[in-house]
């Protein structure tokens, strides 16, 4: 575990980052054009997928390889309810989605989290995969949710008879449940039960001694993951018109363990930065022509491949990832009671 | 009526058997010395007091209630408090939030969730970190006081709840002089709240601070008994005391 110095004062940055973003965000369906828009729109919806792997890794220490799992299976909910029963109301629909999510996670938790003993990283992390792995191929054989094809040509969403059009309502529909569940999230993890979880993610082990019931704080972390992956889910399947097996599965799992890692894992405006570089740059990349063809037809089918580099050379080289940068270790893992303030920040400065 | 009874515990490792039948217990209020040379059983007892190991066969009762199965939380709900071997703070949390962590553990988790308790709390926690000597350090990171400092942290996170008895697992380890007289000082005063089982090497250190003691050796217990009395024990002082 690295050791965090306690020189320097305690800058705040975060917030400023936190703003700054959301400043950035609010025009631009205004500035860009309809494909930028829809695409602005996917990337705020996998964020709830990155705040949900963040929530669970960077802040709880469960290592979940399986977070599209439950980003999935509300998708493939809610879409076949969409299809099947021609229920479109986001009330009925986006709830539904979240709690299909949290029932999902609390089962895998009962199998790889609940137990006498702790359960090791790599156990979890292998467990999750494994779910998400035997669902996704579950899904491509079962004919009934479209198995290969997946379920397409969704209806839209409505809110009473208003239709929700992917472009400009969608972004700012998106924009708002991201910023809602953003400072849900944010006040969970500030509050003393985050000091349970920053607690448990240093020394697991000694908490139970305090008479902590540890495993009941990692279900109840895990299930609410659960819940804003599939509220992401549900909403990624309306606003793509779609949802497939590669929905499910380990890929997309992995691509939210890099996003995070990517960003700045334990901060959760790092898993939103960490959506936005690494989407822009998978976009942006194969474009670019002065790469020559060869290189661009390489990244069109082993962009995976980049990505799992990508990821190396982050744990190797940058652990705090790009937040890192500007936030320091202080900040990134915060205080829970007393705050530095006035002459302690003073005596603190170097 | 004894707060610990520990009734001929024995604990088996494979073919090693650590404890070999051992009872002992500790009355309300006593500093208990437990004792013996390395490999002797001294820190399998206590683990299987705290809960950390579960005996072969025998019983663990405190306060008249047996807990030779029960889980760490459980112990801690029954009273007992433990401070480990290993420092085992939380390296990058700062002083403040380590003793808090502990102070809320008893609170119900949807009162901290929404952070009911973090103003009421602070009293004790403040309390708690100028008896330790750790006022001037609250804002610190964990990770960055002196092994002493930490050790004190411990012992001041495993009394923030109250216990009825409080287990110290060689406390002074690694210490300078200066600082084991300090924890002596530390210590002395928690008389008066709960009772203390304590696993030392320091000879003098626990001499002057327990009432009794118990001494193991080879998973058996040699002798058990006011301190002075153990003491004189011609078994005890030959093997152990000789030099102390």
């Amino acid at each position: 575990m690295s050791q965090v110095s306690n020189s320097g004062p305690l800058r705040r940055v975060l917030p400023v980052v936190e703003i700054a973003l959301l400043v950035l965000a609010l025009p631009l369906p205004w500035i860009l054009d309809d494909f930028w828009v829809v695409f602005a729109t996917k990337m705020i919806i996998l964020a709830l997928l990155a705040i949900s792997f963040d929530l669970v890794w960077g802040y709880a220490g469960i290592m979940s390889f399986g977070q599209a799992l439950f980003f999935g299976v509300a998708g493939y909910t809610a879409a076949l309810l969409a299809t099947k029963s021609e229920v479109t109301s986001i009330f009925i629909l986006l709830p539904l989605s979240g709690l299909v999510g949290l029932a999902l996670a609390f089962v895998v938790a009962a199998i790889v989290i609940f137990g006498k003993r702790i359960p090791s990283v790599v156990f979890v992390a292998l467990g999750t995969m494994t779910g998400s792995y035997a669902v996704e191929r579950l899904a491509r054989g079962w004919s009934w949710v479209g198995g290969q094809n997946g379920i397409s040509s969704l209806p839209r969403l409505t809110a009473g008879t208003f239709e929700i059009e992917e472009g400009i309502v969608f972004f700012y529909m998106a924009l708002a449940i991201l910023v809602a569940i953003y400072l849900a999230v944010r006040f969970l993890v500030r509050s003393q039960f985050g000091l349970v979880l920053a607690g448990i993610r240093q020394q697991e082990g000694r908490l139970g001694f305090f008479g902590y019931q540890v495993q009941s704080y990692k279900g109840v972390v895990f299930s609410l993951a659960g819940f804003i992956a599939g509220v992401s889910g549900g909403l990624f399947a309306f606003h793509e018109g779609f949802v497939g097996p590669g929905q499910l599965g380990p890929v997309l799992s992995t691509q939210a363990v890099l996003y995070v890692l990517f960003g700045g894992v334990g901060t959760l405006i790092g898993a939103v930065l960490g959506v936005s570089v690494i989407e822009m740059i998978s976009y942006a990349l194969p474009q670019i022509d002065s790469l020559g063809s060869a290189i661009q037809e390489f990244l069109e089918t082993g962009w995976p491949i980049v990505l799992g580099v990508l990821l190396l050379a982050t744990v190797m080289f940058r652990p705090t990832g790009l937040i890192g940068l500007v936030v320091g270790d202080r900040e990134r893992i915060g205080t829970f009671g007393r705050r530095m303030r006035g002459a302690d920040a003073k005596r603190e400065a170097p | 009526m004894s707060l610990l009874e520990v009734r001929d515990v024995t604990k088996v490792f494979g073919t090693l058997t650590a404890l070999g039948g051992a009872s002992m217990t500790v009355a309300d209020n006593e500093f208990h010395g437990l004792i013996g040379p390395n490999g002797s059983g001294k820190s399998t007892m206590l683990k299987c007091i705290a809960g950390a190991e579960i005996p072969t066969s025998g019983t663990v009762i405190l306060s008249g209630k047996d807990i030779t199965r029960a889980t760490p939380p459980e112990r801690s709900r029954a009273g007992m408090s433990l401070k480990f071997q290993i420092t085992a703070v939380l390296p990058q949390l700062s002083v403040y939030d380590n003793l808090l962590l502990a102070v809320q553990a008893h609170q119900p988790m949807l009162g901290l969730l929404l952070s009911r308790s973090r103003r009421a709390l602070d009293a004790k926690v403040m309390d708690l970190l100028g008896q330790f000597r750790l006022a001037d350090r609250r804002d610190d990171i964990a990770g960055t006081l002196s092994h002493g400092q930490q050790q004190w942290l411990e012992i001041a996170m495993a009394l923030s709840r109250e216990p009825k008895l409080l287990l110290l697992d060689e406390p002074t380890a690694g210490m300078s002089p200066q600082e084991r007289r300090v924890t002596g000082d530390l210590i002395a005063p928690i008389k008066t709240r709960c009772s203390l089982l304590i696993v030392e090497h320091d000879l003098d250190f626990i001499k002057d601070i327990c009432d009794s003691l118990t001494v193991l050796d080879q998973g058996k217990i040699v002798a058990t008994g006011p301190t002075a009395q153990v003491q004189k024990d011609e078994r005890v002082k030959e093997a152990y005391l000789s030099h102390g």
